[in-house]
């Protein structure tokens, strides 16, 4: 499939473009919101630090904010990219397939059993419940002849998902107070976080970047067709756990910190396909941007939407995110 | 023993046949068994006669106040909320003819829940009381769950309605609901956010008599509108062609049983929450037992959905206690597996 940037020229531009819109929404979300500020004070708050409220909402709440927006943008939109891809299921996406649903329920049982508060354990086991969601689901979808179907993967990562949020829902009812301190972040939010929850998570984040960005041309092997890539004299089982190693660490990172944000991951690589097609080595970093782009909307968005409270951004990219579903699945030829 | 056993009353006359009566009955008494058990236990043990003696209020007055003031109308509540779900679910296979279709895969159960939800968070006051009738709830709970059935089958319906097609829709339009429903909890203060919780999951606890009488009104007169369009069901799900070459309206007959069939979730929602996968595991368990004939099929649904709460509940109030888990939690737990094997059994289909 063919995007509307055909030639490199054109798709290098428009990545340093999206680039800029990146940086742009980045100041945007600084500077907007209840308490103003403009973009002296921003400068002012690193240079001149005096202590006045601005200064502290700049430093300890504005700018955390917009990093951790574009690092869990971007990094759910590669994921739902690399999940797309490696499914051939345009349906595909960390909520969608229950990833999310598991992390968050290892972390509310930490929570709730274990009364755990280290943020390094949390981003731990946000990985092992998107590792043991995402194994599972992909292994009950491939069950059978044809292998994975997309229907399939969908319905099982619909059925863990749902078993999951029953547990977890089950564990915060028994326990109110849990629920009061989790409920936020269950929704997902990337307000208020810390910035010392991003910078614990970051290395692996960037790791799983950067390596989607190196195993770009090898997904686009494998895209030809299990057999076709091995033909190629390609190792079709490593560069699958690779990425799927990839999609584990950016969707377990990205709820340890914001909590299940959801659709991100299946509306970007559509848009970002719209733009630039098929090929992964422009696909990945594209997704990032427009990723971090639509998070930071997102949230921007949710604090003009009933003043002065916030909406979560979990709930505003759902809304968005729900009808462009609901098309791509009218859209499809299932069977 | 004949196969079919002839039952005629005036101008209706129908064949039964002998094999699903004898399960119907077995069911029954089997439905009996657990609900003494499941009065029987918890905090205060009560042996069976004693239960037996407090159901007329000739046992003693400790033991007809539990049996009757608290453990009686939360397991009625229990039982006919999972019979509402798997009737629910009968219908819905039957019309979709899709054996993944439930209330709960396609969103009805969490567009209900979002009404509900919405109907606490807007009528409760600052000191946590409602100013409306609580008899307007299963109304709001019946409207979220039409309004999503018909979204579903209006957006399924492009090219034929495609039996994979309407099970996505469903995923998709409960996602988007229970995006709106977190919202709406964290919005609210934390008592709605506590109690929305255990509505979303799914729970009977704390249900009065007043609330067992509703939800059996609203399920009897459902049951049996189900029951009298068994035929059609019958007839629809050989498939479009068929049924209208048989001479029956497909698109009213569809239209009529899906209301019949959100109304039934509706109710459900209203009173026990979300209890997840009943309304899944309970027909094709009834299947297996007494074949695809609505006839039979519904009754036996019914039965074996209002165990299947029972037993879900049981579990959630005694295997931790004091801590309550909601009924829900057990029904996912043993549900998921299910859904799960029953994909593994459809995988080469």
């Amino acid at each position: 499939m063919q995007g509307v940037f055909r030639s490199n020229l054109i798709k290098g531009c428009g990545l340093v473009i999206f680039m800029i819109i990146v940086l742009i929404c980045m100041v945007a979300s600084v500077i907007l919101g209840l308490t103003h500020v403009n973009a002296a004070m921003v400068i002012d708050a690193y240079t001149h630090f005096d202590g006045s409220n601005q200064h502290i909402i700049i430093r300890q709440e504005r700018v955390p904010r917009a990093l951790i927006g574009a690092s869990v943008g971007a990094s759910l939109a590669i994921a739902g990219a690399l999940m797309q891809g490696l499914t051939r299921n345009p349906l595909a996406s960390p909520s969608i397939l229950g990833v999310n649903a598991g992390a968050s329920f290892f972390i509310v049982m930490a929570v709730t059993f274990f009364g755990m508060t280290s943020l390094s354990g949390f981003t731990w086991l946000a990985f092992l419940g998107a590792a043991a969601a995402s194994a599972v689901v992909y292994g009950i979808g491939s069950l059978g002849r044809e292998g994975l179907t997309p229907v399939k993967l969908t319905l099982a990562g619909a059925a863990i998902a749902a078993l999951f949020s029953s547990l977890t829902q089950g564990m915060l009812s028994t326990n109110e107070k849990s629920l009061d301190t989790v409920l936020f972040w269950l929704v997902g939010s990337i307000q208020g976080r810390d910035l010392t929850l991003l910078l614990a998570v970051l290395p692996y984040l960037v790791i799983g970047w950067l390596v989607s960005l190196v195993i770009s041309p090898k997904i686009n092997t494998l895209m030809l067709g299990e057999n076709v890539a091995k033909g190629l004299g390609q190792n079709t089982i490593i560069v699958k756990m690779v990425a799927g190693l990839v999609v584990v660490f950016l969707s377990g990172g990205s709820v340890a910190i914001a909590g299940p944000v959801g659709f991100i991951g299946i509306v970007i690589p559509h848009i970002a396909r719209w733009f630039v097609g098929n090929d992964f080595r422009w696909l990945i970093p594209y997704s990032a941007m427009l990723g971090a782009t639509l998070l930071l909307v997102a949230d921007i968005a949710a604090r003009f939407v009933v003043i002065p409270s916030e909406v979560p951004v979990g709930v505003m990219t759902a809304i968005v995110g729900t009808p462009f579903f609901i098309y791509l699945a009218r859209k499809g030829d299932f069977k | 023993m004949k196969k079919y056993i002839p039952v005629r009353f005036r101008n209706f006359s129908v064949l039964a046949s002998s094999r699903a009566i004898w399960i119907t009955v077995i069911l029954m008494v089997l439905f009996l068994v657990v609900l003494v058990v499941s009065v029987g236990l918890g905090d205060i043990k009560i042996a069976p006669a004693e239960v037996f003696k407090s159901f007329f209020g000739t046992g003693s007055d400790l033991h007809n106040l539990v049996v009757r003031t608290f453990r009686l109308p939360r397991i009625l509540l229990a039982a006919f909320a999972g019979a509402a779900l798997a009737v629910a679910g009968a219908i819905l296979q039957g019309i979709i003819r899709n054996p993944l279709a439930s209330p709960d895969i396609i969103g009805l159960t969490s567009g209900a829940s979002l009404t509900t939800v919405g109907f606490l968070a807007i009528f409760t006051t600052s000191d946590n009381a409602l100013t409306v009738s609580i008899n307007w709830l299963p109304l709001a709970s019946f409207l979220g769950a039409l309004l999503t059935g018909i979204l579903v089958y209006r957006l399924s319906e492009k090219n034929g309605l495609s039996q994979f097609k309407i099970v996505l829709i469903g995923i998709g339009l409960a996602a988007g609901a229970e995006a709106v429903t977190n919202l709406i909890m964290v919005m609210g203060s934390i008592y709605i956010a506590s109690r929305a919780n255990i509505w979303l999951v799914g729970s009977v606890n704390g249900a009065n008599w007043p609330e067992v009488v509703i939800l059996m009104i609203w399920f009897f007169i459902l049951f049996i509108m189900a029951l009298l369009l068994s035929r059609r069901l019958n007839i629809l799900e050989l498939g479009d062609t068929i049924t209208v070459s048989v001479g029956s309206s497909t698109s009213k007959d569809k239209k009529i049983l899906l209301i019949i069939s959100t109304a039934l979730t509706g109710g459900a929602v209203a009173f026990a929450g979300g209890i997840g996968f009943v309304g899944l595991m309970a027909p094709h368990m009834a299947r297996k037992l007494v074949g695809s004939a609505y006839g039979a099929l519904i009754p036996v649904s019914a039965l074996l959905g209002a165990m299947i709460v029972m037993i879900s509940d049981l579990i959630g109030r005694t295997l931790f206690a004091p801590i309550e888990v909601p009924a829900g939690v057990f029904s996912a737990i043993i549900g998921a597996p299910y859904f799960i094997y029953l994909l593994y059994k459809s995988r080469n289909i």
